[in-house]
């Protein structure tokens, strides 16, 4: 048994602890939109925020984690696709299958919470997941506008 | 005409009675499609308007990110004059196409085909339904129909001063016969199509709601993982389950077919760490000792055969470069490559517990086929069995190559009848059981005269056909026609732009046991990187310059010329590059578009290369959304790179040897280039643009990477060279 805290609220799910964060959000707690890429933490479409820490939950186990920590994922960024980066993604049409776009926004949210104005080479360094369809300039694109970073 | 309505009815109910305990609102992709217009009847197979004067287009292809639902959708509605602000879209089902008579033409998805090979009649499908709902208000108001007039939507007559809406005469417009004669807009007038619109599906992939295959959950669902035998055509002996069953979750463990096991439990994650636990004896078969190296060898013999299959000829090629002032030869090879779709295969299938029907819910590029798969696996009739279309989380090729994933699911469902079971590979399922980018070699000789013109060009292609592994019957006489992509004599699909007075393509078809695929861009790929680099191999024993060479023998090609000088013009070619940069020019036809590619990179002391800017043009005839062809452009260099610079399938002991990302590395963000996209539509015909800029990327920057390095990389992926100055 495990009690978990995602999105403000409190989830008690009966799962073997060794179980990955991943797939407990999707199986037991029924969210879907952290996607399950690779599971061994290189692809980052698993990318939750523990404690406003981006993770790559599929290679977090479910005992790593307590019932304080905060997990948010993309159904938590905001209650209703209000965050700058959500509105930057509409706006710029950056997703193209969408796949990882979750995990792609989960690291972005993650970044502008602690450096609010990244520069290109901060953007490059933070986010590493993997987007097969190549939305990386319209990412970075978002990122900016979402910063209000112009030029 | 033909009314869906009642067929969707009965559809609903037969729905609404397998569904059982089905809760209302819960979401089922396919289910929720076909609700949307449940009830409403349509004015044609295309176009449903709701009472509300929503519109409702129904797109026969599928997206898997290239945005062809929404350009398929801005052709239909710029024919209906509707309010695009109202217009949303569905898809019909396969099997609804199988009843239909298949009234909505080809579910393929794949080739840079979903505009340009539908359009005609999906331009039609609108124009016929304003046509109808226009006649239909003026039958109400007892006019002539030409006195009326249209827009977003709004049917007015001026003369008597009144409008009604589409919703409100939509009912009565279905009830009235096609027009015979349906003329089309000039595309010069168009406001809707051609206009760079936002896709339609965005919302939904940036707040976790999107649904793709691998995130369906069904009522009562049960879960799968799967693992087939790693060695290409080995099979399974026998198995173990002793270690997991009685634990927790786990249902069954079954044989799937004869090459595979599969653990059924509550959830994937018991499914997958069971499997692991399951005791597997393979019989690993003929292939055992099939290696990459065997390969090659296989390959190097193919590069000096006799026997080879003529793809283009001209003059005597022969006579001619021993005749050359100068000859220039050069071996090229490129390796086996993964799809790598950031979702890997999944399938959900749910047999009637009478086990006289089976559905299925998947991610496919051909609904069509994936019906024709479960039919195949499941023994029944295609009638018996339906298939719902799910976007695609990444495709490339690899959803249209093959439906085993269908196979499996359907296979694995019938172990538990009534039930749904979804069927998820593991990525390293994923990465051993690809249909992989076909390995070649390239054998190239050029011959130059006095002045440096080319006298002569021989290609031997050796090896593989992606035909021969997936599709037999398409061979001619045993000759794979799509080996030579964009090497052809003449078309409209991808001709050779070069005018060479003698010329010998060829190819020596070499098949290893590994299953090939159609990968984005598909023969082009290789083709172009062994011509394009090869060209500029010849150019530089010319002594001229890449771009001046090109223009020479381009003269009878105006449209791959202009796409080549568009590129060298803003990409400043002949004009001095920033310190330390340089660059590097490719051309290519394929898929009806022509490309072109003006690369920047450098090289800096420990042999790092660094991708720049990348100016790419493209002529696809006609630009239905050119904001969605610039993310397709920016897209396809992130692909063929990837492929060109990092990415290789190697084979050992007859197994893949990547099983994951941490060994099939793709570009980051980091490594992108600035990208400035020329989209010049030149209007007189209808070419792809999901892969065709794929064929430029790889050999503009290998043509660069020469440019700073004196290194003819020949040999890919580039990861495999040091580029430090020798």
């Amino acid at each position: 048994m495990a009690r978990l805290t995602i999105n403000g609220k409190t989830h008690d799910v009966n799962v073997d602890p060794d179980t990955p964060l991943l797939w407990v959000i999707r199986e037991q707690v029924g969210l879907t939109g952290t996607k399950y890429g690779c599971g061994v933490a290189q692809c980052g479409a698993c990318t939750v925020h523990v404690d406003g820490e981006p993770m790559r939950s599929c290679s977090l186990p479910v005992s790593a984690v307590t019932p304080e920590q905060k997990i948010t994922t993309i159904e938590g960024l905001s209650p209703d696709a209000s965050h700058p980066l959500q509105k930057a993604w509409i706006a710029m049409d950056v997703p193209q299958c969408g796949y990882c776009q979750s995990g792609q926004l989960m690291v972005a949210s993650a970044l502008l919470a602690k450096t609010p104005k990244p520069t290109d080479d901060q953007i490059a360094e933070a986010m590493l997941n993997i987007c097969r369809c190549g939305t990386y300039n319209r990412i970075k694109a978002g990122i900016k506008m979402a910063a209000g970073i112009t030029g | 005409m033909t009314h869906l309505d009642t067929s969707r009815r009965r559809f609903m109910v037969g729905s609404a009675a397998t569904l059982g305990g089905l809760s209302i609102g819960f979401h089922i992709p396919g289910g929720e499609a076909a609700a949307q217009t449940a009830g409403t009847p349509e004015i044609n197979a295309w176009v449903v308007v709701k009472p509300d004067d929503t519109v409702v287009i129904r797109i026969a292809r599928i997206d898997m990110g290239q945005g062809t639902v929404t350009g398929l959708a801005q052709l239909v509605a710029e024919e209906l004059e509707c309010d695009w602000a109202k217009v949303t879209t569905e898809y019909p089902t396969p099997g609804q196409n199988l009843a239909r008579n298949r009234v909505w033409g080809n579910f393929q998805t794949a080739g840079s085909q979903g505009i340009r090979q539908s359009q005609d009649y999906v331009r039609k499908g609108g124009a016929a339904a304003r046509m109808m709902l226009v006649e239909a208000a003026a039958k109400q108001w007892n006019v002539p129909a030409a006195e009326c007039r249209v827009a977003k939507g709004v049917i007015t007559h001026a003369a008597s001063g009144r409008s009604t809406t589409y919703g409100k005469v939509a009912d009565a417009a279905g009830k009235l016969e096609a027009p015979k004669e349906i003329p089309l807009k000039d595309p010069k007038t168009w406001t809707i199509a051609g206009k760079p619109m936002p896709r339609l599906d965005t919302a939904d992939k940036v707040d976790g709601r999107k649904i793709f295959g691998a995130d369906l959950v069904l009522p009562g669902m049960l879960n799968a993982a799967i693992k087939a035998c790693p060695v290409f055509g080995g099979k399974l002996k026998g198995f173990d389950a002793a270690a997991v069953s009685g634990k927790p979750g786990i249902r069954k463990v079954v044989a799937v077919g004869d090459n595979a096991v599969a653990v059924i439990a509550d959830t994937w994650w018991q499914a997958k760490t069971a499997l692991d636990a399951v005791k597997i004896d393979w019989d690993n078969g003929p292939n055992a000792d099939m290696s990459s190296e065997k390969t090659a060898a296989m390959l190097r013999e193919g590069l000096e055969a006799k026997e080879a299959f003529v793809g283009n000829q001209a003059g005597d090629a022969d006579a001619a470069i021993a005749a050359a002032a100068k000859k220039i030869e050069a071996v090229y090879s490129v390796p086996h490559q993964h799809h790598a779709t950031m979702e890997p295969m999944n399938a959900t299938a749910r047999w009637a517990t009478a086990l006289d029907r089976v559905e299925v819910w998947c991610p496919t590029q051909n609904g069509e086929s994936a019906l024709a798969t479960a039919a195949a696996a499941s023994g029944l009739q295609p009638q018996q069995c339906e298939v719902y279309r799910i976007d695609l989380g990444g495709g490339f090729g690899r959803r249209a190559t093959s439906h085993d994933y269908v196979r499996h699911a359907v296979l694995i469902a019938k172990e538990v009848p009534g039930t749904p079971v979804k069927l998820i590979w593991s990525r390293e399922e994923d990465m051993l059981h690809g249909w992989y980018h076909p390995v070649t070699m390239c054998k190239l000789t050029g011959a130059l005269d006095a002045q440096g013109n080319v006298t002569a060009l021989k290609m031997r292609i050796s090896g593989q056909s992606i035909l021969a592994g997936v599709n037999p019957n398409a061979l001619q006489n045993g000759r794979d026609p799509i080996a030579f992509q964009g090497l052809n004599p003449g078309g409209t699909e991808g001709r050779l732009g070069y005018a060479i007075p003698n010329l010998m393509i060829d190819h020596a078809m070499r098949n290893p046991a590994v299953p090939p695929g159609f990968w984005r861009g598909v023969n082009n790929n290789q083709n172009a990187i062994y011509l394009e680099c090869f060209v500029d191999e010849m150019a530089h024993a010319a002594g001229q310059d890449a771009l001046e060479f090109r223009r020479k023998m381009l003269g009878g090609s105006p449209k791959h010329l202009a796409v080549l000088n568009a590129v060298a013009e803003k990409g400043g070619w002949g004009k001095p590059a920033p310190a330390g940069v340089f660059r590097g020019l490719a051309q290519h036809m394929g898929y009806g578009s022509y490309v072109a590619a003006c690369a920047e990179i450098s090289v800096d002391a420990a042999g790092k290369l660094k991708v720049h800017r990348i100016v790419a043009a493209t002529d696809c005839g006609h630009a239905v959304n050119p904001q969605q062809i610039a993310a397709q452009i920016e897209g396809s260099f992130v692909y063929g790179l990837s492929a060109a610079l990092m990415q290789e399938i190697t084979i050992k002991d007859g197994k893949v040897e990547q099983e994951n990302f941490d060994s099939y590395p793709c570009m980051l963000l980091e490594d992108m280039p600035a990208v400035e996209s020329i989209v010049m539509p030149s209007g007189d015909f209808w070419g792809g643009v999901g892969e065709p800029t794929i064929f430029v990327a790889a050999p503009a920057v290998l043509n660069a990477i020469f440019a700073a390095t004196g290194k003819r990389i020949r040999d890919l992926p580039l990861n495999k060279h040091d580029l430090r100055k020798a």
